[in-house]
């Protein structure tokens, strides 16, 4: 299908912008990694600090990279498979809101004034600007889903009341609603505690609420990065990998969407296993969820590795009555057609299978322990989010500009020899720092410079740690080259003469086993018990978190003073004194 | 669902109840738990080591950018000590390296956690939740002396 003009215009900005700062972001990656080796030895390099450039890292490629080009993602979905146009006004509007939201926090943190990292843990203080940028960026990813999605999914059903939505919409969709859901206690901490703290409007905030609130957001949205790569792995992978091939279980796939929709909410806590405010019991509750939550991906894993498997074996009779010969069918490394895109979704694969199996470690309640806030902790998410999902958005990043510009994908062999190297690279970095972490390594530390623990003159000196993290930036170098590859593969595509004719093409595997399931096609009743269980499950500790009150607590401190930047002593204190002096 | 369908997602479940069952047996059974809501306590204001009996030690570990209160620790082999641990500013956290101790510090809370340590040497506790541009500088040590038999 033709996708028109102005639309176009809007899908190559939300394809471009999260591209171009990915760029910063995997180059503060590198820097990282040559900083935590002590290969730098100073506080800052080329005028960017550590802790800034750590910040950079973590916030463009954990949320504006894949907030984006979720959006654009969903928009070609929608477009393609319910052949509804996009309303250009609403996709203005949206794309307007997310650059500059992301402008707005961009300047904060290149001026040095959001040294927060991804975090952005209260008392810890940044500019409003980084905040409300955030908040913006959250707002304008949300209005295609409202005036776009929403209306053109109703209508679709309206006109198609025996039809199933397709299986790329519906997940896609549902993946919005869960960012819906999930923003709700990021809104509210930031326009309750946050932005008023920031701006001087109150003089103290209550960290563990804020802490709480930011988790009640910040596990799940790593199920909203996760969810689009899914699509992808259920859809486009089965046809691609054969030209013909299909997928195994609609209805898995469909299942498998509506368990993260119900189980993505009530695990927040595992992040907080090891701090005071919360009784441990509630913890316990979120631990058993969060292992529920990992059975909709085991049920990914199958029915994707079924696909595979029931796709080759229908192409090539040689293999079909083998038991892993199949393997070998796998076009891992090839450039003909759509091929290239396999090698993304198969790197991916192999790394998510670490991220999963050290995943389970993190949410093993007390087994936590061992690994809270150490390395180990980063490895662990750069084969998740590092791993399967930036594979598969950088892979479909390329197919989708080839296709708006209607043009092949240029330096090919490259395209498909990055996510091998981004492999290697991680599987590597993964090694170092996961060892490390279970000797102790701190996570979001600065080692090389005087009196860090890799200093032999400092009484803090430990040797052991420096291998592992000379091993992480191998990895990391390594990962980085192969961005480099794609990066060159994609400029090209980029520079390649565009087509006013290009036509789009998603291309989309039938299911093989299509069973019905029509209690899954009625989303507003799981919808609203998802939301129940989020709130049944979060006040036990919300109540815990507030019972010293709501906004008491701590003062705010900015990143670079150790001073309080309000009133040094907190304000119940000042009440309680001017009290006792009448 | 197909055959092969419904013994995977049964593999699942189970796998994923062995897991449960462990993890609530750890927590419950042999008491291997996480820190949980303390209210009892106010958060102190200054740090310091308290001795309770011969091998009972109290500690009061305050958090501060970018510092540890007290910074050096020392106490004889085979102790027992009862760590308390507050923030005077933001949120730091600590890891006494070599140890399961691992506690996020907080202002307005008090984290706590029990551990013995029979093995003489050198602990360093690092903050590992940053904490403002002296993070990587924020560094405490515990040093378990060896005790002598001829005081036993």
């Amino acid at each position: 299908m033709r996708v028109p003009g102005s639309i176009k215009t809007v899908l190559y900005i939300e394809i471009l912008l999260p591209m171009l700062l990915l760029v910063f972001g995997v180059y503060h990656g590198l820097l990282q990694v040559l900083y935590r080796a002590g290969f730098i030895k100073e506080l800052s390099f080329l005028k960017i600090e550590y802790y800034q450039g750590l910040t950079l890292h973590a916030v463009i490629n954990a949320i504006v990279f894949t907030t984006v080009l979720i959006v654009a993602f969903g928009n070609l979905m929608f477009l393609y498979h319910l052949k509804k146009p996009l309303r250009p006004a609403v996709q203005w509007t949206g794309a307007i809101l997310m650059v500059v939201g992301t402008l707005m926090a961009a300047w904060a943190m290149f001026t040095g004034k959001a040294n927060v990292l991804y975090t952005f843990y209260p008392p810890l203080l940044a500019h409003w600007s980084f905040y409300l940028g955030a908040a913006l960026l959250a707002v304008g990813s949300l209005v295609p889903f409202f005036f776009d999605w929403i209306p053109n999914y109703i209508s679709w059903k309206r006109e198609n009341p025996d039809k199933k939505v397709p299986l790329a919409v519906y997940g896609v969709f549902i993946n919005h609603i869960l960012w819906l859901i999930m923003l709700v206690p990021l809104v509210i901490e930031i326009f309750f505690q946050l932005l008023p703290l920031s701006l001087g409007l109150v003089s103290e905030i209550n960290p563990s609420l804020a802490r709480t609130l930011f988790w009640a957001f910040g596990h799940p949205v790593v199920y909203f990065w996760l969810l689009p790569a899914y699509v992808m792995l259920y859809t486009v992978l089965p046809k691609v990998v054969t030209g013909e091939g299909k997928l195994y279980s609609d209805g898995a796939a469909r299942l498998a969407f509506i368990l993260f929709l119900i189980f993505s909410f009530p695990v927040g806590l595992h992040h907080q296993y090891t701090e005071p405010s919360i009784t441990d019991s509630y913890k316990l509750i979120h631990a058993i969820f969060t292992f529920g939550v990992a059975v909709p991906s085991f049920i990914t894993a199958f029915t994707v590795a079924s696909s595979l498997e029931y796709s080759i074996k229908s192409k090539y009779p040689e293999v079909r009555d083998s038991l892993f010969a199949w393997w070998k069918k796998i076009p891992y490394a090839s450039t003909e057609g759509d091929k290239w895109l396999v090698s993304y979704f198969m790197a991916g694969l192999f790394l998510f299978l670490i991220g999963g199996i050290t995943g389970i470690v993190n949410a093993s309640y007390n087994m936590n322990n061992v690994v809270h806030n150490t390395s180990w902790v980063p490895a662990h998410f750069h084969t998740t989010v590092g791993g399967l999902v930036t594979l598969v958005f950088l892979g479909m990043a390329l197919y989708f500009l080839a296709q708006l510009k209607g043009t092949e994908v240029k330096a090919k062999g490259l395209a498909v020899a990055a996510p091998w190297l981004w492999l290697v690279g991680m599987v590597i970095f993964n090694v170092g720092y996961s060892i490390a972490g279970l000797m102790g390594y701190p996570r979001r530390t600065q080692t090389g410079a005087t009196g860090s623990y890799f200093d032999p003159s400092s009484p803090y000196y430990m040797p052991d740690w420096h291998f592992y993290a000379v091993l992480g930036a191998i990895g990391g170098a390594i990962a980085t080259l192969g961005f480099v590859l794609y990066l060159v593969s994609f400029v090209s595509t980029l520079l390649a003469p565009a087509k006013e004719d290009a036509e789009l093409y998603i291309p989309s595997a039938e299911p093989y086993h299509d069973e019905k399931m029509p209690s899954l096609q009625k989303l507003t009743p799981w919808v609203a018990f998802s939301v129940i269980l989020f709130v049944v499950s979060y006040i036990p500790p919300l109540y815990d978190v507030t019972k010293r009150g709501v906004f008491f607590d701590s003062p705010g401190y900015n990143d670079k003073s150790p001073i309080p930047i309000t009133k040094p002593q907190s304000a119940r204190d000042e009440r309680k004194e001017t009290a006792e002096a009448k | 669902m197909d055959r092969a369908e419904k013994f995977a997602l049964k593999v699942t479940l189970v796998l994923l109840g062995v897991f449960t069952g462990l993890l609530v047996y750890a927590a419950k059974g042999l008491n291997i738990d996480v820190p949980t809501c303390i209210t009892d306590v106010e958060p102190f204001t200054e740090g310091r080591l308290i001795q309770h009996a011969e091998d009972r030690y109290e500690l009061h570990l305050l958090a501060k950018m970018w510092y540890f209160e007290p910074g050096e620790i020392e106490i004889p082999a085979g102790s027992v000590v009862d760590i308390y641990l507050t923030s005077a500013d933001v949120i730091h956290g600590i890891k006494i390296v070599g140890t399961n101790v691992n506690l996020m510090a907080i202002p307005g809370a008090v984290a706590y956690a029990r551990y013995k340590f029979d093995k003489p040497g050198e602990y360093l506790i690092v903050c590992h939740e940053y904490c403002g541009i002296g993070h990587q500088n924020m560094a405490g040590k515990l040093i378990v002396k060896p005790t002598t038999t001829a005081g036993r």
